[in-house]
């Protein structure tokens, strides 16, 4: 009996934080390069496991560092629930990535996951701000190593707007800090300036309406095994930091509302696939917030089930439009079609992605996404349900039939391309199944909720009226295609709040540096006239002239300031 | 990286029959669908849902308005492919643009 138990303790390490494993890996990836990546596979599995049979025992590490006390280990059952996904998410894409030979992707990918598990495991504010800096830092590298002068733009634009979500973040800590309030990651609700300052940033990496441009202009940039991973992690860390600090924040039902509605018009118009994927990642966010604004267990339950599902079938999509831009060279929707001739692997695996986006019954966007619309009608938000009705046709719409339409389908474009790399098919494959075997049993995702709840996703009334509304979504869209109303594939780009940053605030500058330097200019020339004007110096006559009323006026002076002071004596 | 030539072999979609028996079969589905609204008794939420067939009539309705609205919104976002990048041009220096993998 004692044999096992000792073998036991020998496998898994307790009290070992997650992300550890994950930096030690990255370590060694930079120095051993592309011979580790195989050994990096079993990372994340072995993680995982780790975490699986040890959690129940650990927790409660904390180191110190100048006097702060950080907590590096806090697990409960939400905490748990994003260590497993990330961990799962993380060999997803470390298996997608395998044929990568390019190191700077390996250390960044490993670091970036390491990252997310310290974020979502940290007990404590400062311990998660500096993991929340670390995602931003690490996960930039992922969209500099396309080595294009885009997206080398697009990741300094990125960093930049999420080192400012970090310096938001600090500053709330600091002033919690101040107000001698506890620095545990725990609820903290809108009230007062840190809490607005927490709330903002973490609306930053969540994507909120109008802050969100950062993640449309950035993920489809990015290498095309890096924005697996990108999808994967940022966002749903702040989603983890939303639902674990202000749940029942009804703001947040009215942001989530907006963010499942106004993307999808985007969406329709976009044509960089990616880019489609990247504005429906936003819509899915929405209806991750609403969950979270709503509050009630099965809103919340919801909200985190959700964030489970989108990981893998948002990877998932995300992977089959990678492995397009690998073998064609571009996702530019006005010049793809016909490709499940060359690729039908891809093109299957990208319907069954489409199909969960879409929660069709059976696959796994069905069993969460209904979570938050059955809590929304619980609580009396008729109209806003009636958003996420809309919302919930508008990503059929776009994810579930313009992504696989126009790539595989459509026109035959007469592209002819090898069908992905192996490795990334099994990842594909294997992301699949994940949705359907969620779809099909999802008691086994809801083992793992947070929350107490007996929700049952598969009844006659919600199996029909899903598919009523999915199949006359496809209805409108092959009755607006055949009519020539639906609109055409253009190269174009589409403004969006970005254009503030890339277009109107350097012209601004430009006129205001222009404006600047003319007064300068003028005004240099006139003292220089005005200068050419006075008496020469050369002239000694002048020059006891001057020197006389100089001595005068300062005589006058003292005078005036004399007189002044004799008077108030 | 661009490995793409062109392919002359016809696919299952390149026969108009199949697409249009495909279309068929999904018109039918459509129809028992809806009719199948008459037959099941479905759990009312929202006054809405006593609507005959609401969700069928709301989806198609949703996707032609969010298609619509899409296309004028067009007239206003819509930019060239180099809007940004002519800006880009201007502004940043040159460098050697490659892809990876």
């Amino acid at each position: 009996m004692k044999r096992p138990r000792k073998k036991k303790h020998i496998m898994w390490i307790e009290n070992l934080p997650p992300f550890v494993l994950f930096f030690i890996a990255a370590l060694a990836a930079a120095f051993l390069g592309n011979r580790a990546r195989t050994v990096l596979l079993f990372v994340p599995l072995w993680g995982a496991a780790n975490l699986y049979f040890t959690s129940g025992n650990s927790g409660g590490v904390t180191y110190q560092v100048a006097g702060v006390l950080l907590d590096l280990y806090h697990a409960d059952k939400l905490s748990l629930l994003f260590g497993y996904l990330f961990h799962l998410a993380a060999f997803l894409a470390l298996l997608y990535a395998w044929h990568v030979k390019d190191r700077v992707q390996q250390v960044a990918g490993m670091l970036y996951a390491g990252s997310a598990l310290g974020a979502v495991f940290a007990g404590d504010f400062i311990t998660l701000f500096i993991f929340w800096e670390l995602l931003a830092l690490t996960s930039a590298f992922l969209i500099w190593a396309r080595r294009t002068r885009s997206a080398v733009q697009a990741a300094n634009r990125y960093l930049i707007i999420q080192v400012l979500s970090g310096v938001l973040l600090l500053t709330g800590v600091i002033l919690l800090s101040q107000q001698q309030q506890s620095l545990q990651v725990e609820y903290i609700g809108l009230s007062g300036t840190a809490s607005w300052l927490l709330f903002l940033a973490f609306g930053i990496k969540c994507a909120f309406p109008l802050l969100h441009s950062w993640l449309t202009d950035a993920y489809p940039q990015a290498t095309p095994t890096g924005t697996v991973f990108l999808s994967a992690f940022t966002t749903k860390v702040a989603v983890y930091a939303l639902a674990r600090t202000f749940p029942g924040e009804e703001l947040l039902i009215y942001i989530g509302a907006v963010m499942t509605c106004f993307p999808i018009f985007y969406a329709v118009i976009e044509n960089d696939l990616r880019k489609v994927l990247a504005y429906s990642l936003i819509n899915q966010l929405g209806f991750m917030v609403c969950g979270i604004g709503i509050g009630t267990a099965l809103a919340l339950n919801g909200a985190v089930a959700h964030a489970f599902n989108d990981v893998i079938f948002k990877g998932l999509l995300f992977m089959t439009m990678g492995a397009v831009l690998t073998r064609v060279g571009h996702v530019k929707g006005s010049d793809l079609g016909g490709l499940y001739k060359s690729m039908p692997k891809t093109t299957a695996f990208c319907l069954i992605g489409a199909a969960s986006i879409s929660a069709f019954p059976l696959f796994s966007g069905f069993v969460s996404k209904s979570m938050v619309m059955a809590a929304m009608l619980e609580t009396g938000h008729d109209y806003l349900w009636l958003m996420l009705l809309f919302a919930s046709a508008g990503v059929f719409h776009h994810a579930g039939i313009k992504i696989p339409y126009f790539a595989f389908f459509a026109h035959d474009s007469g592209l002819k391309v090898p069908e992905a790399h192996t490795n990334m098919l099994l990842a594909m494959g294997l992301a699949a199944a994940v949705c359907v075997t969620v779809g099909c049993f999802p008691s086994l995702l809801y083992a793992l909720l947070p929350w107490e709840q007996t929700y049952r996703p598969y009844d006659l009334t919600h199996v029909l009226t899903q598919l009523q509304l999915l199949f006359f979504s496809a209805l409108a869209f092959v009755w607006l295609n055949k009519q020539g109303l639906y609109p055409p594939e253009l190269r174009s780009v589409n403004l969006d709040v970005d254009y503030l940053y890339r277009r109107s605030l350097p012209r601004t500058a430009k006129l205001v540096r222009l404006y600047c330097g003319n007064i300068f200019h003028a005004g240099v020339s006139k003292a220089k006239k005005n200068l050419r004007r006075l008496p020469s110096l050369e002239d000694t006559n002048s020059v006891e002239a001057t020197h006389l009323t100089r001595r005068m006026a300062f005589l006058f002076v003292v005078l005036v300031i004399m007189t002044a002071l004799a008077k108030l004596a | 990286m661009i490995r793409s030539q062109k392919d002359s072999s016809k696919g299952f979609f390149d026969h108009p029959e199949n697409i249009t028996r495909l279309l068929r079969g999904f018109y039918v589905l459509c129809i028992v669908l809806v009719a199948m609204d008459f037959f099941v008794h479905r759990h009312i939420y929202t006054e809405l849902e006593k609507i005959p067939a609401f969700y069928a009539i709301f989806g198609f309705l949703a996707c032609v308005l969010l298609v619509l609205l899409a296309k004028v919104l067009r007239i206003f976002l819509m930019r060239s492919e180099q809007y940004y990048q002519d800006q880009d041009d201007e502004t940043a220096p040159k460098e050697k643009a490659h892809h990876v993998d």
